[in-house]
């Protein structure tokens, strides 16, 4: 039995989503830009996708863009909207497709704040209000947290930013709650949002970028004038009817996989409750994402763990899947004020609404096993 | 007139006497070798040998890497008279946009009517006096012009830098224990520079250690390779000593212990391949386990010589020859190897060798040595 928990990497596609793709690959083939026939099929099943997305986020079609996934998302939310000169505001525990953009503009001038989180992750709103000025173009906070799973209150995240500025733009890197968490783009003042497909069980490759009706951003891709002018290239129908797809089906179980992988979630905490020497990165349960769970080990090392559970076919990862290849520590796990040795024996657990109870019992027998080993007994 | 390539060889290789011929063959089989598979042919003239092609970019990337050449001239072949050198000569000094220059003649055909220092003369009046804004500058020119007279004339002024050292395979061979990390290949690098001929040991630690880590040990040993021609890789499965050790020693002797497990397989493989020797990537104090006191006690299980060229260099000296060589890169990726999985709180610095030999009686040494050895995977690259 294979263990799968490193959803938050990428999740194991829907079957009907593949079916969808390899449908529309065969039938679907024309230029949803071409004058004929063919053209107009397609350009009819991507209306369709684009609908059944914005239905989603009670939006209309004509807000949502497609793209290539999160982080094209954020860089083009974030670079459209900010001009020289101006002041952003975001987070230090933002994913690096927002940090990195910022950084980037930051050698081109423009100003950012990069607030601080508490030992659990959450942003401190005093200091999100005294950090907005006249000149605060754009507010970028994620929903949930990729590695700790830590969720932020963007409802009150976002009244406050109407409050205090007529014209700084909220946007929400969504990439881990979209499918999975509430979100309630009006009520929370949201402008701008970040989504992407192969999270909830989608294709890789696809994405979206919401942006309120009224505001243009500048593109990011510039070439033939598709979605709007905003970002050209052909579509990548198959991609986007999958992910139509997806969004399909895991809407119309949203709750009931929110209830399920809670369950999971606290299954496992249960279970891990008398092991010693662990930190758990989110004690109150209330306030992280059931999808992701943040464990330190102390005294072990994370990589050296995860091989250990994969020679048991339990997959798992240290902080994130694009910090893998990097030789840093976690930058997010140093903002929730971890220590050293608790960050390099970090391991993410990550849940999809097609884990089980005994893949949990499976995961902590491999994992007692293993540190009773690591710690020589 | 025709372009040529003209090889400089290292000068040590001349002052080797009667075994002189033994290295300039070496080299010269080196050097078709790594042009496997290129178009090219040797010319010689009056004792000088050149290389011809249609293309040289490709071949001038390939030697560059050679052991033994110094220096790759891009030489341009016309005829013996002195208005084909002085029309050349023009060509070099005027596409070369310097604004000094010099002439150096080389007169290997004695029956030339002019002595080199004439042709030298003779030469640059016709440049100065024809190319716009140059002058000649006889201590420090931009641009030095040589002129060679044999049966035909050569005349080069572009010179490419190569490697130097000495011809690959002449001097001997060294299993090197090669890690992840970004000091061995370096080491390897150094070790083939002088002629040594290289083989490498990785010790995989399955599981702890990932299928990633190891492909980029096989990435790195493929990187030493276009250096030395052929590369053979031993992966060493490494956790049951690993657990023994865990098991049955003291936590801060995990370390040196280990290490003294690396030895004699790497000394074990040299006597089973016929090798000659082991190098390592180790530089003295870099970490707790590189002490003298460590390399001492690690050095006493080897029964060959144990050549570590890192051990006088800082790390930055190291990482700048590892950007070099091109290893540095596919070093930094950040996997776990075999030395990082089980690292003790605080690793002896000052192991005795007495106390280490004591403590390594619980462990079946013999038996597991003759383990790893009979389940390595040998990979030629």
């Amino acid at each position: 039995m294979e263990v799968y928990f490193d959803n938050s990497a990428t999740t194991k596609p829907y079957d009907e989503v593949i079916d969808t793709m390899a449908e529309i690959m065969r039938n679907y083939y024309g230029n949803p830009s071409s004058a004929h026939s063919l053209g107009l099929m397609a350009e009819k099943k991507l209306n369709e996708a684009r609908e059944a997305i914005a239905k989603t986020l009670n939006v209309s079609a004509s807000e949502i863009v497609f793209t290539s996934g999160g982080s094209e998302s954020n860089n083009f939310l974030l670079t459209g909207f900010v001009k020289e000169g101006a002041h952003v505001i975001t987070t230090k525990t933002e994913h690096p497709s927002v940090l990195n953009t910022c950084m980037e503009m930051e050698g081109r001038g423009v100003e950012v704040t990069y607030l601080n989180v508490d030992n659990e992750g959450k942003i401190d709103l005093n200091e999100l209000e005294k950090s907005i000025n006249k000149n605060t173009q754009l507010v970028s906070i994620m929903h949930v947290n990729n590695e700790t799973g830590i969720i932020q209150d963007i409802e009150a995240i976002g009244k406050l930013i109407k409050e205090k500025s007529s014209r700084a733009k909220f946007h929400v890197d969504a990439v881990q709650s979209y499918g999975k968490l509430n979100i309630n783009i009006q009520s929370s003042g949201i402008d701008l949002l970040s989504a992407s497909a192969h999270k909830i069980h989608g294709p890789r490759g696809a994405g979206i970028a919401y942006i309120r009706k009224g505001l243009t951003p500048k593109p990011l891709i510039y070439g033939g004038g598709q979605e709007k002018r905003l970002r050209s290239g052909t579509e990548n129908l198959a991609a986007y009817a999958g992910f139509a797809k997806a969004v399909e089906i895991i809407y119309k179980n949203r709750e009931k996989n929110f209830e399920h992988v809670l369950n999971i979630k606290k299954h496992f905490l249960n279970s891990i409750a008398s092991m010693k020497g662990i930190k758990i990165n989110g004690q109150h349960i209330n306030d992280f994402s059931p999808y992701i769970l943040s464990i330190s080990f102390i005294g072990v090392r994370g990589e050296v763990l995860l091989h250990m559970l994969e020679a048991e076919s339990v997959f798992v990862s240290t902080g994130s899947a694009c910090a893998a290849r990097d030789t840093k520590d976690s930058y997010v796990l140093k903002a929730i004020g971890l220590k050293n040795e608790e960050i390099k024996g970090t391991i993410r657990f990550s849940f999809s609404e097609f884990n089980t109870f005994s893949e949990v019992d499976k995961a902590i027998n491999a994992l007692s096993k293993c540190l009773k080993f690591l710690r020589r007994g | 007139m025709k372009e040529l390539l003209l090889l400089k060889y290292a000068p040590e290789i001349f002052l080797k006497g009667l075994n002189r011929n033994t290295f300039e063959k070496k080299l010269k089989n080196n050097i078709d070798n790594a042009l496997k598979g290129l178009d090219y042919e040797y010319v010689t003239d009056s004792g000088r040998t050149l290389l011809y092609s249609e293309n040289f970019n490709e071949i001038i990337d390939r030697l560059k890497k050679v052991f033994g050449i110094t220096e790759i001239c891009i030489v341009t072949q016309v005829e013996a008279d002195m208005d084909s050198i002085k029309a050349q000569a023009f060509k070099e000094v005027n596409d070369s946009f310097c604004s000094t220059f010099k002439i150096e003649t080389n007169r290997a055909n004695k029956k030339f009517v002019l002595n080199s220092m004439e042709v030298s003369r003779a030469v640059g009046e016709y440049v100065l006096n024809n190319v716009d804004g140059i002058s000649v500058d006889i201590h420090n020119p931009k641009c030095v012009v040589n002129v060679e007279i044999r049966e035909k004339a050569y005349v080069y002024s572009k010179r490419i830098k190569a490697q130097g050292g000495l011809p690959y395979g002449i001097n001997g061979s060294t299993f090197l224990m090669l890690s992840g990390g970004i000091d061995s290949p370096v080491a390897g690098y150094l070790m083939a520079r002088r002629g040594v001929d290289i083989s490498c040991v990785y010790y995989h630690s399955h599981p702890y250690t990932s299928e990633r880590a190891k492909e980029k040990v096989k990435e790195l040993a493929r990187i030493l390779k276009e250096y030395t021609g052929h590369m053979k890789l031993c992966v060493v499965p490494f956790t049951d000593i690993q657990m023994q050790i865990m098991e049955k020693c003291r936590e801060d002797e995990l370390t040196i212990i280990m290490r003294r497990f690396m030895m004699r397989i790497a000394c074990a493989l040299a006597e089973k391949y016929g090798v000659n020797s082991v190098t390592t990537g180790e530089s003295i104090g870099q970490v707790a386990s590189q002490t003298m006191e460590s390399l001492v006690v690690s050095d006493s299980v080897s029964d060959r010589p144990v050549f570590r060229p890192l051990v006088s260099m800082d790390k930055t000296d190291i990482m700048s020859l590892s950007r070099q060589i091109g290893t540095y890169e596919t070093s930094i990726l950040p996997y776990e190897d075999c030395c990082t999985i089980f690292v003790p709180k605080h690793p002896k610095t000052k192991p005795k060798l007495s106390d280490i030999e004591a403590s390594e009686a619980a462990l079946d040494i013999d038996n597991l040595v003759m383990q790893a050895m009979e389940t390595t995977e040998i990979f030629f690259l």
